[in-house]
């Protein structure tokens, strides 16, 4: 055992953590005054605190799940809830303080800035340390901000949408997320307008005992598209830290938003997202969710076809090494006629990670003509591993095309020998394998990710064979 | 004695062609289980590189299960004797580093790799050998030998192995064996399968190869067809049944076995009783 923990840290390489400079936070553990300490220190409207601590109640009313994967090692108590890194968001990254942007730089953000993104944003623990996004955009009138700047300079647009997808109540994690939230994005895209290339949003865990709360709103105004890009990181540290995201997309009438998701955080934290949209007549929503880090990962992006033509697509991809278990799936609720919706899952354990895939298809009686299909593969890497599979399905109408595939596989002596026998070693071959596994969803990154993903499971697979 | 003659004029041949002293497979006496079962009861062959040796025997007479050993199959399990190439032991290596020194396996049911690209597969073999070719010589040498093997250039991009029919498998082996351009060839069954157009590319292809290799490659061909050693004339043959080398002899002993069958040797060695199927 103490072989694989040192394996995992070996081969992660974003968990470094720098030095403490942040400016203010909270006392350890959660409660009203907490929360209204966070709320004062961002000035915020009377409304946001009121919505903050009813939230609140909801979060201790609630229960753990008693489904999905084993929580019993968060200790609420032991957490910061907000920690704020810096006085000043940077709008440059001179303006942000030279270790924080050391790490950006370490993590290949501002080169990548450069070369092919419309728009950064950073978080550092509780807040957005730099934000840019380019003058041409803005100019369209496109708004790509943090949370908070959202609420304090667009407030009614803001509260229009707000809390509207994910309502506080909507589940344990959501609720805290709710009370206690920072950061995050801010996204809005005026109709007709195309972002043609992505936005990206960078979540960086620093401090130990940490918990990451932000919270994203993307509201894609009709017939707009915008794809944006969240990739995730954290140091590698013996206590557990929590992130807690929520994020609303809203797709008004043939919008186009797309949602691609790196997570490779360290293997102590817990990953509790909650990730919903809304597609209404004749957008579409892309879910394209990767999850290679964390210790424990419950995350289904849901979809709610509200609008007639409404197609949405979750295409997912999980590999969880030793010790991690990844809890990943997809919703897809067909309120309208003639919607579209097509799942893709591909899960990878290796060692004694575990992965399942939770999906739930949903056709409400009014939603006649509608065509679902999910299909879900899981790779298993040694003799160890563990895959589930759980499909929930309510169909209320019987107008529906509907499929479901899914299969359990073991990488093959077979297929290993194969490739070794053209000089492939052992260790790439298994990498070969299970990149090839992974090329739906790989093929569907910008080309940068697509290199970097490989690169990461590559390092996921060393010292880990033979 | 007309067929050690006419080893020796191959081996004088090649040697004035300016080949360098010839590398060989030496198999000794070799024996392999497959989960516990005996199936190679000491198997005994040489094949020096410039040369095409042809192994035939009944089906299930173990020559599958000798290729398979000699790439290092984890499962055949080595049980006595030795094999080795070049003067190296071959049974140390783990099968990657018995490809890095030479050698090259076509199997005769190649395993489909979903996901893996026929070009990107080959590249990454390339490059795990130490032979990689900068990316615009790369396509073009694929692009080469593809056309040569009459193979459609969308093959570049399908998934190795994955929905290709059994024609189309052996010439993607055939194609791997051009560009990975081995030391010694083992052909396990190249011929199956084929139509009559597809059989004559093959075995065009591996003609091919083997001159443009100048006696710097050898080949084991498994085969049970005649036919394709019309193109390819082997320098021995050899017959293989229950796990051994019962004969060795010139062209000409194909040409038996096409005429008269395995029954020679079916009868003289099996106890009496053991039916061997024919093929
Ligand atoms: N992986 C395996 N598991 C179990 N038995 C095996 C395995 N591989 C080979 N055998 C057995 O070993 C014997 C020899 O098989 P092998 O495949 O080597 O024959 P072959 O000479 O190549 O036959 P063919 O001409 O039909 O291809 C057979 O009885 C076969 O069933
Ligand atoms: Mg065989």
């Amino acid at each position: 055992m103490t072989v694989q923990a040192h394996e995992l840290t070996k081969d992660y390489k974003f968990g470094f953590h720098d030095v403490d400079v942040s400016v203010f936070r909270t006392e350890k553990g959660i409660s009203p005054e907490v929360v209204a300490a966070i709320s004062d220190h961002k000035q915020e409207p009377a409304w946001m605190l009121k919505f903050r601590l009813k939230a609140l109640e909801h979060f201790f009313k609630r229960p753990m799940p008693n489904w999905g994967a084993d929580l019993s090692g968060i200790n609420f108590d032991n957490i910061y809830y907000y920690i704020k890194p810096v006085d000043e968001m940077g709008r440059s990254w001179d303006d942000v303080p030279d270790s924080i942007r050391n790490t950006f730089d370490r993590l290949g953000i501002p080169a990548a800035e450069q070369k092919f993104l419309a728009g950064v944003s950073a978080q550092y623990d509780s807040e957005v340390v730099y934000h840019s996004i380019r003058d041409d955009l803005s100019k369209l009138g496109v708004l790509f901000s943090d949370c908070d700047t959202g609420l304090r300079e667009h407030e009614e647009l803001f509260k229009r949408y707000f809390g509207t997808v994910i309502p506080p109540n909507d589940n344990k994690f959501a609720a805290l997320n709710s009370a206690v939230w920072s950061g995050g994005s801010f996204v809005y895209v005026p109709k007709g307008v195309r972002v043609d290339i992505p936005l990206q949003a960078y979540f960086r865990i620093n401090s130990d005992n940490m918990g990451q709360f932000e919270r994203t709103l993307i509201i894609a105004d009709e017939g707009s598209y915008v794809h944006y890009i969240e990739g995730c990181t954290a140091p590698t540290y013996s206590n557990d830290s929590l992130h807690a995201a929520v994020v609303e997309i809203i797709a008004e009438k043939g919008a186009h938003v797309r949602y691609t998701t790196i997570q490779n955080w360290s293997d102590n934290v817990y990953n509790l997202v909650t990730k919903r949209a809304i597609a209404k007549e004749d957008a579409t929503i892309e879910w394209i969710d990767g999850n290679l880090g964390s210790k424990v990962t419950m995350k289904y992006p849901s979809i709610y076809l509200m609008g007639e033509r409404a197609h949405g697509e979750v295409l997912s991809a999980a590999f969880a090494g030793n010790g991690q278990h990844q809890d990943a799936g997809s919703k897809c609720i067909h309120v309208a006629p003639n919607t579209t919706s097509n799942v893709v899952s591909r899960s990878i354990s290796k060692g004694t990670g575990r992965t399942s895939y939770r999906g739930h298809i949903r056709v409400l009686p009014k939603a006649t003509n509608v065509k679902a299909n999910v299909r879900c593969d899981a790779l298993l890497l040694d003799e160890e591993s563990r895959s589930d599979t759980y499909p929930y399905m309510d169909i209320e109408n019987p107008d529906v095309t509907f499929g479901h595939e899914a299969s359990v596989s073991k990488v093959g002596e077979d297929q290993i020998f194969y490739l070794q026998s053209r000089g492939i070693d052992e260790v790439q071959a298994t990498a070969l394998i299970v990149n090839g596994f992974f090329e739906p969803f790989v093929k569907e990154l910008p080309m940068e990710y697509a290199v970097e993903l490989n690169r990461l499971l590559a390092l996921s697979m060393e010292g880990s064979i033979g | 004695m007309s067929e050690i003659a006419e080893q020796a004029r191959v081996v004088a041949a090649t040697n004035a062609a300016g080949a360098p002293p010839t590398a060989e497979l030496h198999v000794d006496g070799l024996r392999v289980s497959v989960e516990g079962k005996p199936i190679l009861d000491g198997v005994d062959l040489r094949v020096p590189v410039g040369q095409v040796h042809v192994l035939m025997g009944p089906n299930g007479s173990g020559k599958s299960t000798l290729a398979y050993s000699l790439m290092g199959h984890p499962k055949y399990q080595v049980t006595g004797g030795a094999a080795s190439f070049d003067g190296q032991d071959l049974l140390a290596l783990t099968p990657d580093r018995r490809a890095k020194l030479g050698l090259f396996l076509s199997f005769q049911n190649p395993i489909a790799i979903p996901g893996v690209t026929t070009v990107n597969f080959l590249r990454a073999a390339l490059r795990a050998q130490g032979k990689e070719l900068p990316a615009r010589e790369f396509i073009a040498r694929l692009g080469e030998e593809m056309t040569a093997l009459r193979m459609d250039a969308s093959f570049r991009s399908r998934y190795i192995n994955d929905g290709f029919s059994g024609g189309e498998k052996k010439r993607a082996e055939t194609l791997q064996l051009a560009m990975l351009e081995p030391r010694l060839a083992i052909l396990d069954e190249p011929d199956s399968g084929l139509d009559v157009d597809a059989l004559r590319i093959v075995a065009d292809g591996v003609l091919r190869i083997m001159e443009k290799s100048e006696g710097r490659m050898g080949v084991l061909l498994i085969t049970h067809y005649y036919r394709i050693l019309e193109n390819l004339t082997p320098d021995r043959v050899h017959i293989m049944h229950q796990g051994r080398i019962v004969d060795s002899g010139g062209p000409e002993l194909a040409h038996l076995i096409e005429r008269e069958g395995y029954d020679p040797y079916t009868t003289a060695t099996s106890p009496p009783g053991t039916e061997v199927s024919r093929p």
